[in-house]
This record gives C-alpha cells, structure tokens and sequence, in this order.
C-alpha cells in the first residue's frame, strides 16, 4: 500500500482551528486511508478533532499530511484544498 | 425582599421558586486493576460512550423540534469529540500500561486536552473547551452510572439558578418544568441566553452573585425584559407582577394566531414586518415569529471581545448563512457602525468628549476604507445566496454617501477583477437618523435606492437628548411634533421618487405610534422578533385610510404628551377588548 507525504503551508487565516480544522477531520473521516498531520516534532492522528486541534498549526506554518492506504492520493488532494484555501 | 440586577438576555416575566443546580464535580478515585480486568473496563468504557451518544442524538432530536435544528447542531459538536480517535486509542492505551480503572485514566486525558485547549487564544477554541468539558461530563457520567438531576419529576415550575449552564443543561430542561433562567455569569450571547430566547423562557444572566443571595425555594419574580430578579417579594409587589404576567399571557395568545398571516390593513394596503438581528443565531426565532425579511442586521458583534479584526471569511459565511435561511425574503445589512457607545477592542480608539458625535459609524468607515471593504467585499460575495441589501448608518450628506459608494465601487471592481460572482443589481440604502439627513433626504433620494429610519439616534440628535442621562432622559419622547414632522418629510420625498422607506429603531415596535406611522406612509417595519405578532395583529386590525386620519390628527398636536395620548387612545379603540 501506498504511503504518500506532503509538506504544506496554512494559508486559511484562521490557521489550523476553528470550522477549517473540524472541516478538516470530515474530511479526512470520508478516507479509508490512514491520515497523520506532523508539524515540528507533534505528530496526531488526522481524523481527530481534539489532535489537529492541539497542532495549533497558525498560517504560515508548514505541515505533512502522510496518508497510507488506497485512496491516500485522493485524500491528500482533498485535505491540501482546505488548509491552502486562503479564507 | 432583595433586588438583584443583571442582563436582560430573554424578555418575559416568570414568577416562581428558585432550582438551585450546583456545579456537577465528580469525586474519582484512582484504583489499580489487575491485567485481566482491562477487557472489562474497556467494555465499560465502550458501553459509557454508547449510551453517551444514544443521549446526545435523543437530545438532538427534541431539540430541533422544541427549538429548531440550529439549536440542535450545537451538539454536532459534541459528536464530533465523542467520536475522537485520538481521544478513545490514548484512553485505551494507557488503561493497557497503566492498569488503572478507566473512568480515572479518562478523567486525566480529558484534563489535559482541555488545558492544552485553555492556554491557546482562539475565539473558537473557547467554545471548544465548553463542548469537551460538556461532552466529558457526560461520558463520565456514564462511566460511573451517575444521573444527572433530572427536571422531568418536577411538580411545579421552577426558576432555574445556576453559576452557568452548559447547552445539556438548558436542553434538558423542558419547558413545561421551567419559567426562567438565572446564572451568575454570561452574557447575551452566551448559549444560556440564546437558547432561552429560542425557547420563549425569560432569562437573567451575569447577576454575578445570584447562586449566593439567592437559596433553594426562594419565592422569585424575574423580569427579562429589564434584567431584574426580585427575590421573595413582598405581597404588592407580588400583586402587580402577577397581573402583569397575565397580562402578557393573554395578550400573547391572541397575538400568535395571525404570526403567520401578512400584514394587511382592513382595506388592503400591505407592509412588511421585518426583525432587527445581532446574531446569525437569531434566525430561527424571525422565522418563528413570522418575520419577512431582516431590516436591520447588526454587525458591531463580529467586531466585539476579541484581539483581531474578523477576517472577510468571517464575515462571509455569517452573511452568507442568513441570506440562504431568509431566502426567498431579504436582508438588509447594516455596514459597522461602532463609535457612540460600542468601541472595538482591538483599535485605539480616542477617548471624545462627545462620542456620539463622534468619529463613529460611516465616519470610522470613510477613515478606514481597509476595514470598511473587507466588509462589503464579503457582503457582495454572499449577495448570490439570496436577497441581501446593505445600508450604511449615520450618512449626514451626500458627500458621506458618494464617498461610501465609492468604496462599494471598488470592491465590485476588484470582485469582477478576481472573477468572483456578486449580484450587480444589489439594494444599496442610507439609514436616516441625523437631523441633516433628514431636513435634505429630497437630495439623498436620488442616490440610493431605500431609506431605513434609525429612529433611535434621530430622535436623540434632533431633541438634544442624551438617554443615558437620568436628569434629561425625560424628554426623549418618539412622538415628539418634531419627530412625526421629519419621518413625514422623508417618507414623503422619498416616495416622490419612487423608493421605498423602512424604520428599523425602536419606535417601530411601539403599538400606539404604529398607527402613525402607518399613516404616514411607512413601507416597512422592522422590528425585534418577539414583538412581530402583536404588529402585525394592530396593523391588520385597521384600515389605512383610518391610519391616515390618525396621523393627520396627530400632526395638529403641539406635545409629544399630547401625541402619545392620543394614538394610545385610538389603539384602545381598535383593539377593543385586547
């Protein structure tokens, strides 16, 4: 199975809480692929509401979204709109 | 008998003994397990978030029934942090290394995501916090096969008396058991507040000391509308709010059976009846008041407690979420209008020694054309979702107005630049309440497409009236010569050409003066949501041409006295018996 990761830079001015972050784990549920969000040393499960919360990720910071599973690529597609959306 | 204030969050009079709810604390011991045990006490934990989430779907059901399914999706939330996987696997995880009862080892995951949560400065995260403490409550609960204080074998009805009240709390309270709501701390829009006011349950909130002055079966009276608490009055004091709770009772009653029925005059001539809103939230309780349409959106709230200036997507989406719930009914925004006695918290703002006149309002906007369009850059986008208008406050000329349009123009340009869809044809409208306003609304006609009346500063700048003053409030009087004079002339020159014209102060909603206004001509009411059926019920109780007498009858008297007693006697006459 494939594991893909990619580094992405917040760009919703809200940063990673509020509505983008419980957006961001609907999403992410919709997946059978497992999802994991890094940002400097944290790493949280990236279907649960209560670790993307705890990242903190502001705008501007940079995060990897690792998806493992098949339809990993279709997720990350997915995820990266959110947090690149420029709200 | 003890008088306590605080803020009047939901209008109303209930009279009734006081229902203390302490704060719900758990006492957890921490209890080693034995290896073969975890099985068991991770079934208990499966089984706790089970039935946890059978009473939140069960809560959820009745509350989109009792209060509407805005209320009921505070607890999507709640879901969503029921059903966390980070949550559930550390729990697990550590029963399994730990070997300690479960119901400690959640109690200690939980403490630690909602201190992590306090510590960061988020608006949104806050209320975060309030959900996971809620939704932890209850799992715990659960955990220890604990039940909440339950309101159902009540046998009277009782005044509610908490510290705060989480949204369960309110919730599980059904309104046949409770007459009102008291809690120490919140404000109006706290959750306590809003969802009191969907339920129609007067409410106090932030009296800070009401769980001290007051104990368990106090007789209390609480006024909603005023913000008071009279705890165990005395016997006259209990007579008159007696018979002015019934008053209100019956009154209401009446007045219910036409909230859905246009507003008509016996002889035809229809207006609209549109509400005044603060909150996005407010929506559910205009539509259940039969409002059609918002004369006045507010937007002073998203400016209001917080650090940073709201962002174009804020904004967007709140606007956005009211036109698609009015639809197909519209909406008119009013552009922020801080200054006066609202200041935003995140601006240096100069102390003035006359704040109201002020840089305030349009003036702020015109200074700060930044802040200003991000506003009407997100109203534009959200003006494709249904029928949205906006109207700026405080225009004292037409230079104010064509500058402000000039703003609004390049927002529309920078839109079109980017591509993104808006409704060209948007309503644009100037809020009338300054004398100079007024006294040339012949030469504003002809560059806007409506007028809105602000009834509310008009009456304050052209009688020189400071309300808040105790020594002079005494001669803020709406039905002032001088304030019937200048609404006729604005609606008279405004109808020359052709466009119409709304009011959207206080003076909207007075019974009495309804019946001038109405004469005068006026085309739309806007109104608070509460006050919408008994309006609507006075207006299609005569004919216009009848309300055209009044006025012109009214407009021959010399005092403001002589005014208001008169149109309450002709209200009288028109509503007989009610």
């Amino acid at each position: 199975m494939a594991l893909i990761n990619k580094k992405i830079i917040v760009k919703n001015k809200q940063g990673l809480h509020a509505r983008p972050a419980a957006l961001f784990v609907q999403i992410a549920n919709k997946f059978d692929a497992s999802i994991t969000v890094r940002r400097a040393d944290e790493r949280v499960n990236g279907k649960s509401i209560m670790g993307i919360l705890m990242l903190g990720a502001e705008k501007g910071s940079e995060i990897i979204i690792e998806a493992e599973g098949t339809d990993a690529s279709a997720a990350i597609a997915e995820l990266e709109k959110i947090i690149s959306n420029e709200g | 008998m003890i008088e306590l204030k605080g803020i009047a969050a939901a209008s109303g009079i209930s009279i009734g003994p006081a229902y203390k709810i302490g704060k719900e604390e758990f006492i957890i011991t921490k209890e080693q397990i034995r290896l073969e045990d975890i099985p068991v006490q991770i079934q208990l934990f499966e089984e706790a978030l089970i039935r946890t989430r059978r009473e939140i779907i069960e809560l959820q059901k009745r509350i989109a029934v009792d209060m509407g399914q805005e209320q009921a999706e505070i607890f999507d939330a709640h879901l969503l942090v029921l059903e966390d996987r980070m949550l559930i696997e550390e729990v697990i995880l550590r029963l399994k290394q730990e070997c300690v009862n479960v119901a400690y080892i959640f109690s200690e995951v939980l403490k630690k995501y909602i201190n992590v949560f306090s510590k960061i400065e988020d608006e949104y995260l806050k209320e975060r916090v309030a959900d996971v403490n809620d939704v932890g409550k209850r799992i715990l609960r659960n955990l220890l096969g604990k039940k909440r204080k339950s309101f159902e074998d009540l046998k009277e009805k009782v005044v509610v008396v908490a510290h705060d009240l989480s949204p369960s709390d309110t919730a599980a309270m059904h309104k046949q058991n409770v007459c009102g709501f008291v809690t120490d701390i919140g404000g109006k829009t706290s959750h306590t507040a809003i969802m009191a006011k969907s339920l129609e349950i007067p409410a106090v909130v932030g009296t800070q000391e009401a769980t001290v002055k007051i104990k368990m079966g106090d007789l209390l009276i609480i006024d909603g509308g005023t913000g008071t608490i009279i705890i165990n009055p005395d016997e006259e004091t209990l007579r008159v709010y007696h018979q002015e709770e019934q008053k209100l009772k019956g009154i209401s009653e009446r007045f219910l059976l036409v909230k859905d029925l246009p507003a008509v005059t016996l002889d035809g001539k229809s207006v609209e009846i549109t509400a005044n809103i603060e909150l996005p939230e407010e929506v559910a309780s205009v539509k259940l008041h039969g409002a059609e349409g918002i004369g006045l959106y507010r937007t002073e709230f998203f400016y209001m407690n917080r650090k940073d200036l709201p962002s174009e997507e804020e904004h967007y989406q709140a606007y956005k979420y009211v036109a698609e719930e009015m639809k197909p009914y519209p909406v008119i925004i009013r552009t922020l209008d801080l200054g006066g006695d609202k200041f935003l918290s995140q601006l240096q703002f100069p102390r003035e020694m006359q704040p109201f006149l002020g840089w305030r309002a349009i003036r702020f906007c015109l200074a700060q054309p930044d802040i200003f369009k991000v506003q009407l850059r997100a109203i534009l986008r959200a003006s494709i979702h249904g029928k949205l208008k906006l109207m700026y406050p405080m225009i004292s000329g037409v230079e104010e107005l064509r500058q402000a349009h000039k703003i609004l123009e390049e927002a529309k340009n920078e839109l079109i630049n980017e591509a993104v869809p808006f409704d060209n044809e948007i309503e644009v409208g100037a809020m009338i309440e300054v004398p100079s306003a007024a006294m040339t609304a012949d030469l504003l006609a002809g560059e806007v497409d409506f007028f809105s009346i602000g009834t509310n500063d008009l009456i304050q700048y052209s009688l020189a009236v400071d309300r808040t003053n105790e020594k002079v409030a005494y001669l803020y009087e709406p039905a002032h010569p001088a304030v019937i004079r200048m609404i006729k002339n604005v609606i008279e020159v405004a109808h020359s050409v052709g466009i119409r014209v709304g009011m959207c102060g206080e003076m909207a909603g007075e019974p009495a003066l309804v019946l001038i206004l109405l004469g005068l001509g006026l085309d739309e009411f806007s109104i608070p949501p509460q006050v919408i059926p008994e309006i609507k019920y006075i207006i299609r109780s005569i004919a216009l041409s009848e309300a055209q007498h009044i006025a012109c009858e009214a407009l021959k008297l010399s005092t403001g006295k002589e005014v208001e007693e008169f149109s309450q006697a002709k209200l009288k006459e028109i509503l007989g018996g009610v």
